[in-house]
């Protein structure tokens, strides 16, 4: 086959395209730049490029530059900045996979003529035509399905991801064995068109207009307290609000952005067995009214049992609030590791 | 098949039959007084004589620079250094001016979707304040050769103290340069992009055109570039000239034709065009086949060019080596979105009958896969 290995200059897509070439597939990589501004971590730094390049020179393949940086503005960062002047929490991660790595990156990859496009991710493409199937990976520890839990037939049939089956240890046993560059670079850590230095907060300051907001006690309708900027409080968050009542911790229960207002209460007005979603995407076949699922809304969160009923998911037992704009993955209740689809929290 | 000539061409024989002595037994540093130091010396004393005939100067007028870059710093830079005052260029200049003009708070002047400079907006920029004004000879993107002269012109009317530089790299070995620059305070050209070696560069500096060195040390070039001599490389670099202006006039009549018969076969294809169409009111030099590729991305045309054997380029690309969109593009009045249609054909005073035969047979393909 001719595949297109997305390389981010990390060490998993590093061995991804080192297992492919073993594998006898011919192989081309190319790493994304996607980000025009400061960054200090993921795709865009000239040493992660400098990296996937001299890791592709190792193993004898070809190496590309795809400058996607007007897409990546307009399909991550653009919607993220509104997504939280709207109160909402997004995952970047998630639609950078969803609209650039298997959207741009992949129709790409069929224009120029490869069978697949393959990444360093940890998660299991198996099954077979019409029926692909996406798993956990290997290492549960690193799974990242989550991430990838919105894609379909039409990209699975055409995506391989050859690091899903191993853990992440025996992935860096095999970068040192080939003696890459990249055999002990740190994991990607945060959304990496936002610099550590700047942090969220700066970040959005830059492009969104702040408000400030009053804190509002959930029982007794009482302000409690002010946040600077409602826009960067995220439902569920206990953290750096800064206030208790008799006390007891406060969770966000609610952010208005309208009325310039958080409601918070205490850990267990945190809580929820129901939570409204849109957006689902299909792995297979969409799901029955009431199937019993288990879901995730976070990247490395629990997996909890659930029903799905079409417009929301209504959990066994309660689960933290999940804040609006967060992906809620849907993993098959019986077979558990296998994603059936994913939607976004309302 | 090599079609990327104005990014570099090949090294000519001549140019390397000079070299090789110098790369071997004749080491010696120019800037020593013994036999083998003396011997160097002379090399590069007549590689000055060679050059400074062709480029129309006279030979301590030529300072030996390490790139072409080096060569447009220097001349912005240096002279800014000393007659202060704003700096000027034009809109469409390589990053080598275009940053350094930057770099000293220096503005822009507009040119029209040919890529002219608009000799009205640079007549209105030309206030008696300018100190330096810097406007190519020919764009390395779309080939466009400027009215220099003109320039120059007006530049003496409307601003009589600036000094006047202009970049001639992508002009060699297309133009008749000591014609084109002779009015010029500073001029550069780049030894690889005629054949010589890459690491050489040279400004031309007039009689009375003062300069600030930009590095510092010692007395070569007469403190303005110190440095010791790249003595193999100058040699080549005056050696490729001689040959490059020797054959100019047939060189530049035999790769008209051929790049007018690429041109003509690619734009014969929907919604493929030159960026800068032949037209009467500018010239192009002979080896800049520039065109806009509707429907199509220049890094999937480039790729599956290169797949098929085919060298092309577009663009500077940034420090990732990922495709910029081009300033000299947007400058032109394109949009983002068809800026990243375009593509550079460059071709040489190497290039065949069969290269241009090899591109019409690849190119249209390419550019049915894409738009698929």
């Amino acid at each position: 086959m001719r595949v297109l290995v997305a390389m981010s200059g990390g060490v998993d897509s590093s061995v991804a395209a080192s297992m492919l070439v073993d594998a006898g597939h011919e192989v081309v990589g190319a790493t994304l730049k996607l980000w025009g501004g400061q960054s200090d971590s993921g795709c865009c730094s000239v040493a992660d490029v400098d990296d996937a390049r001299r890791v592709a020179d190792q193993i004898g393949i070809a190496h590309h530059v795809f400058n996607f940086t007007d897409d990546f503005d307009a399909s991550v960062v653009a919607p993220y900045v509104a997504d939280h002047g709207l109160g909402r929490t997004p995952n970047p991660c998630i639609e950078c996979n969803r609209h650039i790595k298997f959207g741009t990156l992949l129709e790409r990859a069929r224009r120029l003529g490869f069978d697949a496009l393959a990444t360093g991710h940890h998660a299991r493409v198996d099954g077979g035509a019409l029926r692909w199937r996406l798993r956990r990976g290997a290492d549960r520890a690193k799974d990242q399905s989550y991430v990838l839990s919105m894609l379909t037939q039409a990209e699975l049939a055409q995506v391989l991801l050859p690091v899903g089956a191993l853990t992440k240890t025996d992935v860096r046993a095999h970068a040192a064995l080939m003696g890459m560059r990249t055999a002990d670079k740190p994991d990607s850590q945060d959304v990496c068109f936002i610099q550590s230095a700047e942090g969220r907060r700066g970040f959005l300051g830059d492009r969104l207009n702040m408000h400030a907001g009053q804190i509002i006690d959930a029982d007794s309708g009482a302000v409690v307290g002010a946040v600077p900027a409602v826009e960067l409080v995220t439902v569920g968050q206990r953290r750096g609000l800064g206030v208790a009542v008799d006390g007891r911790r406060l969770y966000a229960l609610e952010v208005d952005i309208d009325a310039r207002r958080v409601v918070v209460g205490p850990a267990e007005a945190a809580l929820t067995e129901k939570v409204a979603v849109g957006r689902p995407t299909w792995v297979e076949a969409p799901l029955a009214s009431g199937a019993a699922v288990l879901a995730q809304s976070s990247a490395h969160g629990r997996a909890s049992a659930c029903r799905w009923w079409g417009d929301s998911v209504v959990f066994d037992q309660p689960v933290a609030l999940v804040a609006p704009g967060q992906t809620i993955a849907l993993y098959d209740g019986g077979d558990t590791d296998a994603v059936v689809g994913s939607a976004v929290a309302a | 098949m090599y079609l990327d000539h104005a990014a570099t061409t090949p090294l000519r024989p001549e140019a390397l039959a000079a070299m090789l002595p110098f790369l071997t037994e004749r080491f010696g540093n120019p800037s020593g007084s013994h036999a083998l130091a003396r011997a160097a010396r002379l090399a590069v004393d007549d590689a000055r004589d060679s050059v400074a005939g062709h480029l129309g100067c006279q030979a301590d007028e030529v300072v030996f620079t390490g790139s072409g870059t080096e060569a447009d710093n220097l001349a912005v830079l240096g002279a800014h250094r000393v007659v202060g005052g704003s700096v000027v260029c034009s809109a469409v200049e390589h990053h080598a001016v275009l940053r350094a003009c930057q770099s000293v708070g220096g503005r822009t002047v507009a040119v029209d979707s040919a890529g002219v400079i608009d000799l009205d907006a640079l007549s209105d920029a030309l206030a008696p304040g300018v100190g330096v004004v810097s406007v190519m000879l020919a764009n390395n993107e779309v080939g466009t050769v400027q009215p220099l002269a003109e320039v120059v012109g007006l530049v003496r009317r409307r601003a009589p103290g600036a000094v006047v530089h202009t970049d001639a790299i992508a002009a060699v070995p297309w133009l008749d340069v000591a014609a084109a620059t002779g009015s010029a305070d500073l001029v550069s050209v780049s030894g690889h992009k005629f054949g010589g070696p890459k690491g050489v560069g040279i400004l031309v500096v007039r009689r009375g055109t003062r300069l600030e060195p930009v590095l510092h040390g010692g007395a070569q070039e007469h403190g303005r570039r110190p440095g010791t001599h790249d003595v193999a490389g100058i040699v080549g670099c005056a050696a490729a000239l001689t040959a490059a202006m020797d054959n100019r006039e047939s060189d530049v009549s035999r790769v008209e034709a051929l790049r007018d018969r690429l041109a003509a076969g690619l734009t014969a294809i929907d919604g493929v065009e030159q960026t800068v169409g032949p037209s009467d009111d500018h010239s192009k030099v002979a080896g800049s086949c520039h065109l806009l590729v509707e429907g199509v991305d220049q890094e999937e045309l480039l790729l599956l060019a290169d797949d098929a054997g085919i060298c092309a380029s577009a663009g500077a690309a940034c420090a990732s080596g990922a495709l910029e969109p081009s300033h000299v593009l947007l400058a032109l009045g394109l949009s983002a979105d068809r800026a990243r249609s375009a593509v550079r054909f460059s071709l040489g005073t190497t290039t065949t009958d069969a290269d241009i035969d090899s591109a019409l047979a690849v190119i249209p393909k390419v550019i049915e896969q894409l738009r698929r």
